[in-house]
């Protein structure tokens, strides 16, 4: 862990008085952090850093195979025995993600998918037109559908009646790392949401994670944060660490925000 | 025969079926997944299935990404 050591005792064994284990499609995860894989500079600093994260569940993106290239990220987490969650970046249209998911589960043999449909290449930010679209055709085709979305309560209801798996709304742009910017949102999604919320794109800093779990998500999504980061591996053991102490706090119940100060000594006796 | 693979143009033997158009590229052999005029061929049906003139192949595989 680039030689320094961060031990919060957090790690194993901390009681959040709920049930925490995180139930996705019809599997049980221990860790609630979901990592990417993009913008790592080398495989070698993706395996550290997922390591160091901790998580059970990790995508990838599928491309034209080039032949000349050397290691595979799927190796990687063979090693690590994650699970792989194909996504279908890149996609504009309902169509190209669909065509990518069935190529994705006929190469990864999963019938997860991360379903992500693009609307421009300057804000990437997620069409929920053609992403319902395709959620619609791929819960038809027997897929586990995890759908990339803006941070809209009323898409999030409709994409769980059709069926999806989790929603999984922005926090800011993909690679961004603005964080979460309408929290309130973010907390209106999971006050209505029978699925999984999984918090995807815009955490910067731990400090973001934590919030996300705070607000009552149920896990986080990060790739650039980490993969992106000065020091990736410890980036990584910074937001397991967050992610678990989100969920705690979330747990714990928080204090209401005052107005003024409550005094937490007993008064001077006069 | 002439198709195109991954975008690239290459020439087959006539009557040429998916899966020797997927070892025409890599000798890899899982991880892999191919399309043929955007519909996916599924792989125990690579022996079976013969190309025809001008079509497109593409062949996909997991990258870093997302």
């Amino acid at each position: 862990m680039n030689g320094v050591e961060v031990d919060t005792g957090m790690d194993t064994g901390m009681d959040t008085g709920v049930d925490d284990v995180l139930a996705l499609g019809g599997e049980k995860f221990t860790s609630r952090l979901i990592m990417g894989t993009g913008g790592a500079p080398s495989l070698d600093v993706l395996e550290q850093a997922l390591e160091e994260s901790g998580t059970e569940i990790t995508t990838v993106a599928m491309r034209r195979l080039d032949p000349a290239a050397r290691g595979s990220v799927l190796d990687v987490l063979r090693r690590k025995g994650i699970k792989v969650l194909p996504n279908t970046a890149g996609c504009f249209t309902a169509g190209e993600a669909v065509l990518t998911a069935r190529l994705a589960r006929e190469a990864l043999e999963t019938n997860w998918v991360k379903l992500e449909v693009i609307s421009d290449e300057r804000t990437l930010l997620p069409d929920p037109i053609e992403t319902f679209d395709a959620a619609e055709r791929l819960v038809a085709d027997g897929f586990v559908v995890l759908p990339y979305i803006g941070d809209d309560p009323a898409l999030a209801r409709r994409l769980e009646q059709a069926g999806c798996a989790a929603v999984m709304p922005l926090g800011a742009p993909i690679g961004s790392g603005l964080g979460i910017r309408n929290p309130h949102n973010i907390e209106l999604i999971v006050e209505s949401a029978g699925v999984p919320v999984i918090l995807d794109a815009g955490i910067g800093t731990a400090s973001d994670a934590a919030l996300a779990m705070e607000l009552g998500c149920d896990a986080v999504l990060l790739a650039s944060a980490v993969t992106r980061a000065q020091r990736p591996g410890l980036m990584a053991a910074a937001m397991r660490h967050a992610v678990t102490a989100g969920r705690a706090a979330r747990a714990a119940g928080r204090i209401p925000m005052r107005r003024y100060a409550e005094a937490s000594s007993p008064s001077l006796p006069v | 025969m002439k198709v195109t693979i991954n975008g690239g143009a290459v020439e087959l033997p006539g009557e040429a079926t998916v899966g020797e158009a997927v070892r025409a590229l890599t000798s890899m052999t899982s991880g892999v997944a191919v399309a043929v005029n955007g519909e996916v061929v599924s792989r125990s049906a690579w022996e079976s299935t013969r190309l025809s003139e001008s079509d497109l192949v593409e062949v996909l595989t997991a990258v870093q990404g997302g």
